[in-house]
């Protein structure tokens, strides 16, 4: 026990938040233009395996952890970028097309990372913010990654664009109407392949995190489920990108308790705690959706909402 | 790039002189438009008019580079022009209303009119926008809050918020297709009165595709009437009548007569086969839709629904027809409590004609033939134990396709391939061919030519006068008038008016469709 007592466990569940919720937060973010723009993207945890994978072995290779960051990006735009095309094809089914994008994300990302499990590789510094407090509690909860700064910055422009500027109200319109789009003469496929693709270079960043920082190094059981969730969590945050940061650090915090809890002492349900995030995610599915009525915020296009 | 010149918002030059030269558009074997040449002088108000499937579409989506045509030239203030896109179209300055709403629902009035725009800023800035919006709206005759989503507005305010655009960006060509049919009349007259006076300025070119000849003949300078795919004739307005209109329309073909006449329903002595009773039907959004609606139908009545789309007539079909289950309040059919299950509707010989047919009552991949046995496929003679018998099945397509005249390449094409009046003629074949005790109809000859009105309306009044209880939702008046024994007037979700049809008076339910029903039920 320390001198901070109870006071550890939100702390710590707080600077648990922080950590945990970077990927979610730019796999979300990511999903979110694409699904804005009227397709939804499964393949995302493909991607984010993918990411940190390739982030990994990049940051191994070259010795920079932030060139392994862009790298993971790049992967995640080109499977994003797969996906958009395929998609554009005739009679494809955009939730069909993800999953199997999953799938193989996955089996490439465990195929190609086999030699880097075992060497370590520079991983990205963090900024300590907590110098002014004594308690190592808190510093440890301040300890924050540059690309969690990075992830709120780009929610905080990506709302203002949606409202504000020729590209985001071109995604919105894409996405909640293509019949509207295309009498105004936008190429439908060709924004949404492109709002996929970028959607992928987020979950890739996002996929870099995992390996590159916390929990900071590469295996095959690095990912649980994030990709996924993050679909989820998209849904929750009603397609609004600030709230997309909202839900990451509810999903972060609800992942950060088992940990916290075991901080003070207390491990029985330990696995139980550990379950949170995922509790989390299907408590708020059945809270939000409804057979009388469509998701408000839905873009018109997405097929689910067909 | 934004010259000075189109600017939204700013008049620019003159109406615009358009001239197409034997258009020519096929779909696999079927020929749309068949070598179609016409003018539309700059500043005239033109009426194209056609029956369903005569390529009216055919021909503006060509125009406006939505599809181009597999031959023949465009010419523009006399110069040939090629069309390949709608941004080729509005950068010379035509622009088209289309009849489906080419509006974003999740966005605003205001974010809908600047998305239109073919120059929308790299960043909106939205101070200088919303004051260029405002000083335009002043300058418009109907006027509408821009921070209202368009996914909240009726369907007439969407078809305004349409008009505006248009209107917003200064088009000097404008298409309409079917502008009105969504609007009551005192609307359209208003609309198409301040179209007109644009054109009597010279600021502005209209080609209005229209059903109606009275707009027509109210407001249009010049009409073509185009007739499967050919130019049928052409005049001045003033020169025609309605009679060598229609008779451009439909050939020498006999128009059938609607009205069969009132049917002598016993007032009152019959008990209601439907009734509703206190229901409450929520939208999609969760909104209360209807209210707390009561209403009874008797056998051998057809009692008429009128009011202004989106106080809850789509709402309250869904809930009768079983697409929709009711929040609260009961529905009897028979004295029984009525969920609109197949087993129910079977038993009770419901039928429906819901709007949108191709959406509401077909399933648009399944052939004609599959379409028109969803009601009985599972039954005698159709079905024998699990198996399905496709030759009964196509039969009873061909037997009903013949009696119905649905104009389709046969029972086995896709009923998605049919034109709208063709969907709506399978669906009326599948719902009236057999014995009906109750019929639900929303707007069945929406977006219809008047040949296939007239019969549509027989068809209901025969089905009324073989003993069936009808309620007819319609946005129609004249059609209501024309077909009802009773007529109500419903507004946010409740009847607030009801009225014998014989006695019905339009002083009244105008008022009532508007909702200043507290007056007329005082009087």
């Amino acid at each position: 026990m320390t001198e901070l007592g109870w006071w550890g466990v939100p702390i710590a569940v707080l600077g648990g938040a922080v950590r945990v919720s970077t990927p979610f937060l730019f796999v979300s973010l990511g999903e979110c233009i694409t699904e804005k723009s009227g397709r939804i993207n499964l393949g995302l945890e493909g991607i984010l395996v993918m990411g940190a994978m390739s982030g990994y072995a990049l940051s191994y290779i070259t010795g920079s952890p932030w060139l392994g960051v862009l790298g993971a990006g790049v992967a995640g735009l080109v499977l994003g970028l797969l996906h958009g095309l395929v998609c554009n094809l005739p009679r494809v089914n955009d939730i069909a097309v993800g999953i199997g994008l999953m799938l193989f994300g996955t089996g490439l990302a465990f195929f190609l990372g086999k030699p880097y499990v075992q060497p370590k590789a520079p991983t990205l510094p963090a900024m300590s913010l907590g110098g002014w407090s004594g308690s190592p509690q808190v510093q440890a909860a301040l300890e924050v990654n540059p690309l969690f700064l990075i992830g709120i910055g780009l929610a905080v422009s990506l709302g203002w664009a949606f409202r504000n500027t020729r590209w985001g109200l071109i995604v919105r319109t894409v996405g909640d109407s293509s019949d509207a789009a295309r009498a105004m003469g936008y190429a439908v496929p060709r924004v949404r392949t492109l709002c996929t693709g970028v959607g992928g270079f987020l979950a890739g960043i996002g996929g870099s995190f995992l390996s590159l920082y916390y929990p900071g190094s590469w295996s095959e059981g690095l990912s649980s489920g994030q990709g996924l969730m993050a679909v989820a969590l998209v849904i929750f945050a009603r397609w609004k990108p600030m709230r997309c940061f909202y839900a990451a650090l509810l999903f972060g915090g609800a992942g950060a308790v088992g940990p916290a809890l075991q901080s003070v002492g207390i491990t029985s349900g330990y696995y139980l705690f550990n379950a949170a995030p995922y509790v989390v995610t299907l408590g708020i599915m059945i809270a939000t959706c409804s057979p009388r009525r469509t998701l408000a915020g839905a873009p018109g296009e997405l097929s689910i909402n067909r | 790039m934004t010259s000075a010149g189109r600017e939204p918002g700013v008049v620019t030059g003159p109406a615009l002189d358009v001239e197409v030269v034997g258009m020519t558009k096929r779909f696999g074997a079927l020929i749309a438009l068949d070598d179609v040449s016409l003018r539309v002088a700059a500043g005239s108000f033109h009426a194209l008019l056609g029956e369903n499937g005569a390529g009216k579409s055919t021909l503006v989506k060509c125009l406006i580079g939505y599809s181009p045509p597999d031959a023949g030239q465009i010419v523009v203030g006399r110069r040939e022009r090629e069309i390949r896109s709608p941004h080729d179209a509005h950068a010379l300055g035509i622009g088209m209303v289309y009849q489906h709403f080419a509006l974003v629902p999740s966005m605003t009035v205001a974010e809908n009119l600047v998305m239109a725009r073919d120059d929308v800023p790299a960043v909106v800035r939205w101070r200088s926008e919303r004051e260029r919006l405002a000083a335009f709206m002043a300058t418009m005759p109907f006027k509408l809050d821009l921070d209202r989503l368009v996914s909240r507005l009726a369907a007439g305010e969407k078809q305004k918020v349409e008009i505006l655009k248009q209107l917003y960006l200064r088009r000097r060509f404008m298409i309409l297709d079917e502008p009105t049919s969504v609007l009551t009349p005192a609307e359209a007259d208003e609309v198409l009165e301040t179209l007109r006076s644009m054109t009597r300025q010279r600021e502005l070119t209209v080609l209005m595709i229209t059903h109606k000849f009275r707009e027509v003949m109210a407001f249009a300078d010049t009409v073509s009437v185009l007739r499967r795919g050919k130019l049928a004739g052409e005049g001045r307005a003033e020169d025609l009548t309605s009679a060598t209109l229609a008779e451009m329309m439909v050939g020498t073909r006999q128009i059938p007569q609607a009205r069969m006449g009132r049917a002598s329903h016993a007032g009152g002595a019959t008990e209601p086969r439907l009734v509703v009773r206190d229901l409450v039907v929520e939208d999609d959004a969760g909104r209360r839709a209807v209210r707390g609606l009561t209403l009874a139908v008797r056998p051998g009545e057809i009692l008429g629904i009128a009011g202004v789309s989106g106080n809850g007539q789509r709402e309250l079909v869904e809930a009768l027809i079983g697409q929709r289950r009711p929040r609260r309040g009961e529905i009897r059919v028979g004295g029984q409590p009525y969920r609109a299950t197949r087993g129910e509707i079977r038993d009770h010989r419901a039928r429906s004609l819901p709007e949108e047919p191709l959406r509401n009552a077909c399933v648009p991949a399944l052939s004609v033939a599959e379409n028109m046995a969803l009601r009985n496929f599972d039954r005698a003679p159709l079905a024998s134990g699990p198996w399905l018998r496709r030759g009964a099945m196509r039969e009873q397509a061909r037997r009903w396709i013949a009696d119905f005249k649905v104009q389709s390449q046969g029972g086995e094409a896709p009923i998605s391939t049919l034109s709208g009046g063709n969907v709506q003629r399978a669906v009326l074949a599948r719902e009236l061919s057999e014995e009906v005790s109750i019929l639900v109809a929303a707007n069945p000859v929406f977006g219809l030519d008047f040949a296939a009105v007239a019969e549509i309306h027989d068809r209901i009044l025969a089905v009324r006068n073989a003993g069936a209880a009808v309620l007819l939702v319609s946005e129609d008046l004249d059609e209501l008038l024309e077909l009802s024994d009773r007529l109500a007037v419903i507004f946010e979700g409740r009847l607030v008016h009801e009225t014998l049809a014989a006695r019905a008076d339009i002083a009244v339910i105008g008022p009532c469709m508007a909702g200043h029903h507290g007056a007329a039920s005082a009087a």
